[in-house]
């Protein structure tokens, strides 16, 4: 059995609605897994059904070979840190650190040595007399890290923890959770709508969508083999393009181009998916795109444009090329690189 | 110059307001100095006489009321006793009953809050004779628990405290639950020092109503022993110039409470936001 199991997890508020279905899921011990959907996909409750603040309806969750669906999110042994840090206001620094220890009758001196040692992993030494309300953004969240971390808890649940800061120092505590989290190696769930911050942080990923997991696996596996439509559209920026399809007889053709031989048995109405990362300029390629936009990025270009009657398609091209409103570029599918899908159900195809 | 004279305007209202107030009070005090004849013989006074000690200390020693058993300073602590007792016990009456009404599951909590909150509207003077008749038949009549505990539940306060903690925000509780606390811990170590500014206004709040009481303490003791300030400024005989200076002396409680914990309620707001 692995550290800790969700074996059909069913949530129903209430009101009726449901926010998760019949969830199976296991994660083993110093994994580090994601769960990414956009929001109201049920992944904050699945989090908080793990952490026990939200009932279970139906099913069982196991941690640590201890089935803990009735325990008391007290008695879970599990840290949390919330999107607005949730930080004791009325505490200083070392109280918000040392208030979980304090209630489990650990004593002084440990509680000191503890602290103190979080405080240096965090680098939160010096702040540890403040009142929350005198910190930067960075340093709470530090704070609320070191919260979690000090209790040495069995598992760490981070719910959106970084929406609530800047571009630039989401990106360095991205770096540091995942350092920290190595450096640790406490079994992890990161709950984010960030599809960038999911790929950069998970071993494992989970897009969840309608409160049922879509897919699971590594972040690269999901990105190169996206099972359904919705898990390609979310994984990847910018966007998979989609284009409306026919595939007959092995033959896909779409609004002004064909492939052939493509391997799947499936017949019917579909959607072909293409990333932008994946094309490249050929003379004579398959699509012509008439240029409506570029926003250069420096390193590359997202070129956007129009093939025929498709609006908004776009091509990444690398940075050094110059590319102009009212081009006619030439594009080609880099080999394999297209995703089919069922119009109707979303399940890939090919 | 159009903002100096609208300044200049405003600071000219706010003076005239200033005055309306404090020359009745400065009157009584100035009066109260004096010796009953001058008072008499002059009418009231705006200066300071000589006769501070003497009226003053006579008013608290003097043995009044029918059977001349209560002295005015025994009427002071009276009315501070069941002051304090009222603020303290109504305070912790609505912290708790609004801590039970936003954080307990109740199905009805709602309800049960504008069942509380209707009662505003129905003044003590309304209930007076079944709350006697209650205080009477448990022997209560004639003691201090008698004087506060039937005006000790506060709907307003409880109000206050109930919209107080519904901007506490729920992570608050769910990390407060994490990291081990139970329903009385969050209680004691949470809300009761985040609302800790509050409680002090509520504090003063309920002294000052405590304090004001007239009605309920005249109905509900008998015995001299037991009459109150307020009570006092009507049972209050002897000259003019005596019942002035025990005016006076009957305004110094509310507002020492107010100055002392005002300078906490001050800090609170200022360090704690």
């Amino acid at each position: 059995m692995s550290f800790l199991d969700l074996k059909n997890v069913t949530k129903i508020y209430p009101n009726g609605t449901k926010a998760v279905h019949e969830t199976s899921l296991s994660i083993n011990e110093g994994e580090f897994m994601v769960f990414v959907g956009p929001s109201g996909c049920g992944k904050s409750t699945l989090l908080r059904m793990v952490a026990g603040l939200e009932d279970i309806t139906e099913g069982d969750i196991n941690l640590d070979g201890q089935l803990i669906n009735e325990v008391d999110p007290s008695e879970r042994d599990v840290a949390m840190v919330f999107q607005n840090y949730a930080l004791y206001p009325h505490m200083n620094v070392y109280n918000n650190l040392a208030y979980g220890l304090k209630n489990r009758g650990i004593d002084k001196e440990t509680i000191e040595q503890k602290v103190n040692d979080a405080a240096k992993l965090l680098q939160i030494s010096d702040f540890l007399q403040r009142k929350p309300s005198m910190l930067s953004g960075g340093q709470r969240q530090r704070v609320a890290m070191g919260r979690a971390i000090v209790r040495n808890p069995k598992i760490f649940l981070f719910d959106e923890p970084l929406s609530n800061l800047d571009a630039k120092l989401r990106i360095q505590m991205r770096l540091e959770i995942k350092k920290l989290q190595q450096k640790v190696g406490v079994t992890s769930i990161f709950v984010t709508h960030d599809q960038v911050e999911a790929m950069t942080l998970a071993d494992r990923l989970a897009v969840i969508n309608d409160g049922i997991i879509e897919q699971l696996g590594t972040p690269i596996e999901i990105y190169n083999n996206p099972k359904s439509l919705f898990v390609a559209g979310f994984i990847g920026s910018p966007q998979m393009n989609f284009l409306d399809a026919n595939l007959n007889n092995k033959t896909l053709s779409a609004e002004n181009f064909e492939i052939k031989n493509i391997e799947s048995d499936y017949n019917g109405e579909v959607t072909l998916g293409i990333r932008p990362e994946h094309l490249i300029e050929t003379e004579n390629g398959l699509i012509n795109l008439k240029v409506e936009l570029v926003e250069q990025l420096g390193s590359d270009n997202l070129v956007y444009g129009q093939i025929k009657n498709i609006k908004d398609f776009c091509y990444r091209s690398p940075g050094n090329q110059t590319i102009k409103k009212g081009d006619n570029l030439s594009l080609n599918i880099e080999e394999n690189k297209y995703y089919i899908f069922d119009k109707s159900t979303g399940k890939r195809v090919n | 110059m159009t903002r100096l004279i609208t300044s200049g305007f405003s600071h000219f209202i706010l003076f005239i307001g200033i005055l309306i107030m404090i020359v009745p009070v400065w009157m009584i005090f100035a009066s109260s100095t004096h010796s009953g004849l001058t008072i008499n013989t002059q009418g009231l006074q705006m200066f300071l006489g000589d006769s501070f000690y003497e009226n003053y200390l006579r008013v608290l020693l003097y043995k009044g009321g029918f059977f001349k058993e209560i002295t005015a300073l025994k009427m002071f602590l009276n009315s501070f006793i069941m002051a304090t007792g009222v603020a303290i016990l109504s305070v912790i009456t609505s912290l708790m009953a609004a801590y039970a009404l936003v954080y307990f599951r109740t199905k009805y909590a709602t309800l049960l809050f504008w069942m509380i909150f209707v009662t505003i509207l129905v003044p003590l003077e309304l209930r007076i004779f079944p709350t006697y008749s209650v205080m009477a038949e448990l022997n209560l009549v004639n003691s201090y628990f008698g004087l506060i505990v039937p005006i000790s539940a506060s709907a307003i306060a409880t109000l206050f405290f109930r919209q107080f903690y519904k901007t506490v925000p729920d992570e608050l509780l769910e990390s407060a639950k994490l990291d081990g606390a139970n329903t009385w811990r969050f209680f004691i170590d949470f809300l009761l020092p985040l609302s800790k500014t509050m409680i002090v206004a509520m504090l003063i709040f309920m002294f000052v109503f405590g304090y004001n009481q007239y009605l309920w303490p005249l109905l509900v003791t008998s015995s001299e022993q037991y009459w109150t300030v307020v009570m006092g400024l009507k049972m209050m005989s002897g000259s003019i110039v005596h019942r002035f200076a025990f005016v006076m002396m009957s305004m110094v409680p509310p507002i020492l409470i107010i100055i002392v914990l005002q300078k906490h309620f001050i800090k609170g707001v200022f360090q704690d936001k």
